[in-house]
């Protein structure tokens, strides 16, 4: 199988509508015939990944590579960036406002959610330039 | 466990997806927080909460939840059934409160199946 490049525009503002571009996604490596444990764990990693650039970052791109080995997600914005990824990465920190919250996001999970569902996970981040996560997932053979 | 005797048991009324009552599901989680469903149900096929927006549906969706049912009586706008019923989700509602659902349908052998309590 040749690498297949699939590019979603993530838009800002309605958190409401955010979770398209992972419900493409899915859809997309459900026709590619990948194993369901791949794409459910792509789809969350996707999925916390667009909430966080709607919340965060007001939208960004999400570029997906599907690879013979494995899938490489890179969620990219141009939003403040994260000062301190460490404290990001906690499990129940946050920096989300009461929008966030109040549709079920917000609890700090999302960055750690990334992480459990990913094999590798690589965050870029400059303050006040945005934020890059790579997501890498591999299939197995 | 199938959907029409969860249907039965909470009192439920279905809003989306009446014909598909005869799919089974074997485990359930509660929450309001859709970062929490995310993270830790694993081969859930019922998810009670009581939060009612599209990002309910969008969550279950990427789990692979195949029954919301939302409790306190809540019943959502027709674009998250809209949306439920695109995506082959079953949708209902009943009249108890979290709390006694989860409960109703733990007593009746329906249990959770998350990462990290089993």
């Amino acid at each position: 199988m040749e690498t297949i490049r699939l590019v979603y525009p993530v838009e800002g503002g309605d958190l409401i509508e955010a979770g398209e571009a992972s419900s493409k996604m899915k859809l997309t490596l459900k026709k590619l015939g990948l194993p369901q444990d791949v794409i459910r764990r792509a789809s969350i990693c996707m999925y916390e990944g667009e909430i966080n650039m709607v919340i965060h970052a007001d939208g960004g791109q999400a570029e997906v590579e599907v690879e013979p080995e494995q899938i490489v997600i890179r969620m990219a914005d141009t939003g403040p960036g994260i000062p301190d990824v460490e404290q990001a990465m906690q499990e129940g920190y946050s920096t989300a406002g009461s929008t966030a919250r109040e549709l079920g996001f917000g609890a700090g999970m999302g960055l750690p959610n990334m992480k459990r569902y990913s094999d590798e996970m690589i965050i870029d981040t400059e303050v006040g330039k945005g934020t890059t996560v790579t997501i890498k997932i591999k299939i197995p053979q | 466990m199938l959907l029409s005797d969860i249907k039965e048991i909470l009192k439920a009324t279905v809003l989306c997806g009446e014909d598909h009552l005869d799919w089974e599901v074997d485990s359930a989680c509660g929450s309001d927080f859709m970062s929490d469903v995310l993270a830790y149900v694993k081969n859930q096929a019922l998810l009670l909460t009581g939060l009612v927006n599209p990002q309910v549906v969008r969550t279950a969706d990427m789990v692979e939840i195949n029954c919301i049912v939302f409790v306190r009586g809540k019943v959502p706008g027709q674009d998250i059934l809209d949306l439920a019923a695109e995506r082959d989700i079953v949708v209902m509602t009943c009249p108890k409160r979290m709390y006694e659902a989860c409960g109703l349908l733990y007593y009746n052998g329906l249990r959770g199946n998350c990462d990290g309590n089993d």
